[in-house]
């Protein structure tokens, strides 16, 4: 017990925490500034206020464990990639990690254009800790999995920018530590080189590596991670499993106080109203790929018979545009003029949102006395990613379109 | 598994041990960087190799000129152009390192702020560059010496030493310049002008023993000039400096490391935060 316990634990933080200094001027960058302040603030530094970007950061991580680390921007992740990876102090608490620490904060850190692809591989392999024999050992592999075998001795400023980004990562990937700290390094390169890397990604993660990996792509953390924490101004706000997790996040991105992704009426609800809601996506709970065949499902209690019954559902997007409306209403369904509990399911074969993240409102309305008996808002969070879906030429963007429709083309020279 | 090195964080300053076994475990970052620089330089320009040994040699032509020809400055019986020669290529190994080691930091804020290693490397992986440099112009040196029917004398193998007494001084000051330019830029200002100053207040354009008696000792001060003076015997044959001069100058160098890896741990700590 007490010899495993330590062999156990790959990191180990206890109350780590860094604090930036906001003080009233900016710090002296000059002597003279320097000499100035002394003379203005003989006895100090006055009033400095400090800005905590991470603070009392405790945790364990065993050996072999893939953890995530997700929250919006400014919530402290790359200060603790930055503190785990040494590339900074903490200001207080600390940190032990058993076994040689690889961290990749970006890829084809060193990469000088001049010199040539081979040249390039030794010099980011050393920097990023690799020793030269390690890089030789494995040269071939890389330059394989970069795939730009007859331009490794060309200077790298010819390269494509995505040839670069290819051989950048390839020697990233191929970094042989127990520990790896990775940052938002798959925001780079095509779509296809994406999977790729995700694929590589995944056999470190079950080569019994310990693995920190921050992302803002939920589909690659839930992939690759089995365990992760929220981050929320500087703070671990949510520590465990990724499932649990990313249903917090979300459910902190659509600022409701309790968001899940699935709906459940509270316990003793009476009238007509909706006892459950779902969304069911195609990758996972709350993922959803575009194009792929997307589903609503409800339950529905009425407990007295209501002639002109409608029921309606509005997905929304961020900004609380509808952006998608269902309704059922009408002669067809069976729940007007009549009781008990009845499914709804609402079919989309190809759903065409793109890349985004969404929301669910429902309506239960009698349209003969404009009764509403339910109005829910900021439902079942999912979001919709174009991850395996790649394009030539140009990449997808978030705000390129809202819906992608159905199109054939005709180009013809004119004679 | 028990020989997995234990990293930590956060618990006070590495010690020096750890520090120089940090050192050791990166020494391929070391070579990689190293081998960088000399590729850069040799590569990029046309005239490569020749650059290096043009340039001391000019500065010795301005200074054979001003010096040797219009001032008649006492050479210790040499003849002028080799006698400046001499001094200037332990100088320019002297500044160049120290130059480079300055802004190694500030030059490359995409390696501190987003990879760890032993930040003294950078400052350290200006060496090699710089002694290939000077290896190219001593050659250089004797080929100039040879034409005038001078060969080296067995004084000739002592010119490690001094290469390892100039290297040591300017890595000292280079380590405290390199972390003070992270957090005060005028460093990358005030050093040109204090090389130039000290270039004057050493033995290169002129000898030590063209300094009165009364300043000699005051001369000698400056932990540059007994090296020099050494670096024109070992290459001419010049009057020895003096060992009291030189073990106060091996005392200087051994001094000025500690002080400036002093310097450069204190500040190490906040490089990503300030660079």
């Amino acid at each position: 017990m007490r010899s495993d316990a330590g062999s156990a634990v790959a990191v180990h933080a206890e109350r780590l925490g860094k604090s930036y200094r906001i003080g009233r001027g900016p710090r002296a960058t000059t002597l003279a500034e320097r000499l100035v302040n002394v003379v203005r603030h003989p006895f100090g530094r006055g009033t400095d206020d400090a800005f905590w970007a991470l603070r009392d950061a405790s945790f364990e991580i065993p050996r072999g464990q893939a953890v995530g680390i997700i929250g919006r921007n400014g919530a402290g992740k790359s200060t603790m990639l930055k503190l785990l990876s040494r590339i900074t102090t903490p200001t207080s608490g600390w940190a032990e990690l058993h076994g040689r620490v690889g961290s990749l904060i970006e890829v084809g850190t060193g990469f000088h254009p001049e010199l040539t692809g081979r040249e390039n591989v030794y010099l980011n392999g050393a920097i990023l800790g690799m020793r030269r024999h390690e890089v030789a050992r494995r040269f071939d592999e890389i330059v394989a999995f970069a795939g730009i075998e007859q331009f490794i001795d060309t200077p790298v400023k010819r390269y494509s920018s995505g040839m670069y980004m290819r051989l950048a990562f390839a020697v990233a990937a191929h970094l042989d530590a127990e520990i790896l700290v990775i940052d938002e390094v798959l925001a780079v390169g095509d779509l296809e080189f994406q999977r790729k890397c995700l694929g590589k990604m995944g056999e470190v993660a079950g080569a019994g590596r310990t693995v920190l990996f921050v992302s803002h792509s939920l589909h690659a953390i839930s992939t690759l991670t089995t365990r992760t924490m929220v981050l929320e101004r500087g703070r671990i706000a949510f520590d465990g499993a990724t499932s649990d997790a990313l249903a917090y996040y979300r459910a902190l991105q659509t600022q409701g106080a309790e968001a899940p992704h699935a709906y459940r009426a509270p316990e003793g609800k009476t009238g007509v109203h909706l006892v459950r809601g779902k969304v069911v996506t195609s990758i996972s709970d709350g993922l959803h790929r575009h194009l792929d065949p997307f589903a609503l499902e409800f339950a529905l209690d009425v407990p007295v018979p209501v002639s002109q019954l409608c029921f309606s559902v509005h997905i929304m997007d961020e900004t609380d545009r509808a952006v998608n409306h269902f309704w059922i209403y009408g002669d067809g369904p069976s729940f007007r003029n009549s009781t008990g509990q009845f499914t709804v399911r609402i079919d989309v074969p190809k759903y065409r949102l793109v890349m985004g993240r969404y929301t669910v409102t429902v309506w239960v309305t009698d349209r003969a006395t404009h009764t509403i008996y339910e109005h829910l808002t900021n439902l079942c969070p999912f979001e919709i990613t174009m991850d395996g879906l790649s394009r030539p030429d140009y990449d997808w963007s978030p705000d390129m379109m809202v819906y992608a429709e159905d199109y054939t083309y005709d180009v013809r020279r004119r004679p | 598994m028990s020989t997995a090195p234990l990293v930590r964080i956060g618990k006070g300053a590495m010690s020096p041990l750890r520090t120089v076994r940090e050192i050791w475990r990166y020494r391929d970052l070391f070579q990689a960087l190293g081998t960088r620089d000399l590729r850069l330089r040799y590569r990029q320009t046309a005239l490569g190799v020749a650059w290096v040994v043009v340039q001391p040699l000019a500065a010795a032509g301005i200074f054979a000129f001003v010096f040797g020809t219009i001032a008649k400055v006492p050479t210790d019986g040499q003849p002028y152009l080799l006698f400046s020669f001499a001094a200037l290529t332990g100088w320019n190994f002297f500044s160049g390192v120290l130059t480079r080691a300055s802004v190694s930091l500030i030059q490359n804020p995409q390696l501190v702020t987003r990879v760890y290693f032993p930040r003294l490397i950078l400052p350290m992986a200006v060496v090699p560059a710089a002694l290939v440099d000077l290896l190219v112009t001593i050659v250089a040196f004797l080929g100039l010496a040879a034409m005038q029917g001078r060969v080296p004398t067995a004084a000739f193998f002592v010119l490690p030493l001094v290469i390892l007494l100039l290297g040591m001084l300017a890595l000292g000051a280079g380590f405290a310049a390199a972390a003070l330019a992270v957090r005060y830029r005028d460093v990358q200002y005030l050093l040109p002008v204090a090389i130039q100053l000290a270039l004057y207040a050493s033995p290169v354009a002129y000898s030590a023993s063209a300094v009165s008696g009364e300043w000699r000792g005051l001369y000698y001060a400056n932990p540059l000039a007994a090296p020099l003076e050494l670096m024109r015997w070992s290459l001419l044959g010049t009057p020895f400096p003096g060992a009291n001069h030189l073990a106060y100058s091996v005392a200087a160098a051994l001094a000025l490391c500690l002080v400036g890896t002093w310097v450069f741990r204190h500040i190490e700590r906040s490089f990503a935060d300030e660079i």
